[in-house]
Parts: structure tokens; C-alpha cells; sequence
């Protein structure tokens, strides 16, 4: 019995913190379906709320790497990180160069500076 | 490309939007954003098909990262839940957008039960460029065929990310590992149209680390809350300005 909990165990958590939180305001917005639109003020709140978590995400990955990624020093990955998105800004906004070039700029001081 | 709008039946119209997903340029970004988040559920230590399930239960790569790297971290169930919902409070003007273009006469609530639970960034950029000049007898058929092909593509990217990331030396997997922060930088900041937008990443990016640094308790909903209603709160000033 303990050894099937273990085993569905995440994919309970999946559920319960993964779909339920995220899948509430799609069935929301089909029960509520009435005017509502992109500009209104509530909705320009909880773009910058939801923006600012993917941000912090993002600057944790980044800054508190774990696995392979922490065996990549910490000013390589965070150099990497500001060449591509200096990429990406003289490269007419192009998101593909942008990662590419970030990729590129990690790789290159992962292979000269990584221990 | 011209909207593909003379299908003979429903089967025709999902499988023309099954190739109009697998033709867009949301299959390249969704190649890579899934290769990169296919890599961090293996580096979690997650199952390939905890991470399918998950493509398929979420659909939303943003609240896929906050899950797979919260819990990854330790993060108690409640906060991982709060970030997550957080997350996803914009998926809900998305579906409001959305359903006016599914939904004709004789359309039974049923029916928009799939299209709602698809809606994701790629899905509706594209639904709102192609349904308008399609009959709407096929709009729900193509709309399903279109996230179909789009969820595949995740599904498979998600396992092949996951497998390279097992199977390659530790500098090359830590360059997969960097596709999802690098990625997700680039095209945050590509799709904030708006100063508040913008602000909240710069604030998100600062705030994030230094609540972890300082151990704060829930630091990513502070994270969130706090940065996302200052950049609303300058933003309402500036406005106010004018």
C-alpha cells in the first residue's frame, strides 16, 4: 500500500498543485464569458503578477542553478544570460537569435571556465 | 500562408489544423521551450511521464516551469499552489477572447470544453489570426486539430529534452538546462508590449532572488504580488500624470 502511495504520490501532486490552481481560470473564463477585454484593468494587474513570478523564476534558474547547470560558474551562466539578451535586442527582437547566442556564449565559458 | 477554409467535413478540418500547428513557427518555439523544460524535470529528479501527463494536464509551459522548479526546490504544496494559480489568471481573458469566435448556433457548452481547456499562448495567437475567415461549422474542429498538434509537439520535445539531458556530459546538459531561463528571458521581454510589462520583469528578476536569498516564506508569490502591483501601481501613476 505505501509503495503504491510513493508511486502516485506525484502524480497526485501534479494534480493538486499542478492542474486544478491552473486549469480554475480557463473554466472561469467559459462560465464568465462576457466582455472582458485585454486592456481592462484587472487583467493589466495580473499580467505584471504573473509576469513578475515567471521573472523570478527565471532569475533563480538562472542564479541558483542546480544539476549539470550548477557545474557552469555563476558568472559564466549569468554573462551568457546578458549576451543573449543583448542579442536579441540588436538583433531586431529576434527570440531564435537571442537563445542562440546565449546558448553559444554559456557553452563557450562552460568549456574554458567549468571545473 | 492563406486561411484554410474549405474543408469538406469535421475530420478535415481538424487534421487541417494539426498541419497548420505543425507548419507555424509556434513548432520551433515550442521545440525548444520543451526540449529545455523536458531537461529541468529530469535535473528534478521527475518521472518523462510525470512531465507528459503534465504537458497535458497544465498545457501552459510558464506554470509547467514555477511547478517542475518549486517542487524541485522543496517548496511546501500550498506555495507551489499559490504560484502556480498566480501564474494563470491570464489564461482566463484568453478563453473570454477566444469563445465568441467558437461558438455559433447550436453550440452545445460541451463542445467548448476542449477548446477551453487548449487555450495557451500559441493556440490563440493563431485562432485569432485564422478562424475569422473560416466558416464557423469548422472553427472547433480546426481549433482541436491546431492544439492537438501543438500538445504533441510538446509531448514529444518534453521526452527528447528529458532523455539528452540523461544522457549527455554534464557541460552540454547544463547548455539544455539554459534553454528554459534563456528562452523564457527573451520572449517575456519580447511579449511585454507595455511599460508595466516590462517593469514587472525587471522587479520579478530582482525581487525573486533576493526573497530567496533572504529566505522569505512564499517568496514567489511576494515575488509576484509585490513587483507585479508596483509596476501596476507606476503604471497608474504615469497615467494619472497625462
Amino acid at each position: 500500500m505505501n509503495a503504491v502511495m510513493a508511486e502516485l504520490w506525484p502524480y497526485l501532486v501534479l494534480v493538486l498543485v499542478g492542474f486544478l490552481p491552473n486549469e480554475i481560470w480557463r473554466l472561469l473564463g467559459l462560465v464568465l464569458a462576457r466582455g472582458l477585454n485585454e486592456d481592462s484593468e484587472i487583467v493589466v494587474w495580473s499580467r505584471a503578477v504573473a509576469t513578475a513570478i515567471l521573472a523570478g523564476v527565471i532569475a533563480k534558474l538562472i542564479l541558483f542553478s542546480s544539476g549539470a547547470l550548477a557545474t557552469i560558474p555563476l558568472p559564466v551562466r549569468v554573462a551568457a544570460a546578458v549576451c543573449g539578451f543583448l542579442a536579441y535586442l540588436v538583433m531586431r527582437r529576434s527570440v531564435f537569435v537571442g537563445v542562440a547566442v546565449g546558448e553559444a556564449a554559456l557553452l563557450l565559458g562552460g568549456f574554458l571556465f567549468s571545473h | 500562408m492563406p486561411a484554410p477554409n474549405t474543408f469538406t467535413s469535421s475530420t478535415a478540418a481538424f487534421f487541417g489544423g494539426v498541419k497548420s500547428a505543425v507548419t507555424s513557427v509556434f513548432f520551433l518555439v515550442l521545440m525548444g521551450t520543451y526540449i529545455g523544460i523536458g531537461a529541468l524535470a529530469h535535473d528534478f529528479g521527475l518521472a518523462s511521464w510525470w512531465l507528459a501527463l503534465s504537458s497535458m494536464l497544465i498545457w501552459a509551459a510558464p506554470a509547467q516551469v514555477i511547478l517542475i522548479s518549486a517542487l524541485g526546490a522543496g517548496a511546501s504544496l500550498f506555495e507551489v499552489a499559490i504560484a502556480v494559480t498566480l501564474s494563470a489568471i491570464r489564461l482566463f481573458p484568453m478563453v473570454v477572447a477566444l469563445l465568441p469566435l467558437l461558438r455559433g448556433q447550436g453550440t452545445r457548452l460541451r463542445d467548448l470544453l476542449l477548446p477551453t481547456h487548449f487555450t495557451s499562448v500559441s493556440m490563440w495567437v493563431e485562432s485569432l489570426r485564422l478562424l475569422p475567415a473560416m466558416p464557423q461549422q469548422w472553427r472547433i474542429a480546426f481549433c482541436n486539430g491546431l492544439s492537438v498538434g501543438y500538445m504533441g509537439t510538446a509531448v514529444v520535445f518534453g521526452f527528447a529534452g528529458y532523455y539528452l539531458a540523461a544522457g549527455l556530459p554534464p557541460l552540454f546538459a547544463g547548455t539544455l538546462l539554459f534553454l528554459t531561463p534563456m528562452s523564457f528571458l527573451i520572449s517575456t521581454a519580447r511579449n511585454a508590449h507595455m511599460m508595466v510589462d516590462r517593469l514587472a520583469l525587471v522587479l520579478g528578476l530582482v525581487l525573486g532572488p533576493v526573497l530567496t536569498a533572504m529566505q522569505v516564506q512564499l517568496d514567489l508569490m511576494w515575488t509576484g504580488v509585490v513587483g507585479g502591483t508596483l509596476a501596476y501601481a507606476v503604471h497608474r501613476l504615469r497615467e494619472a500624470a497625462r
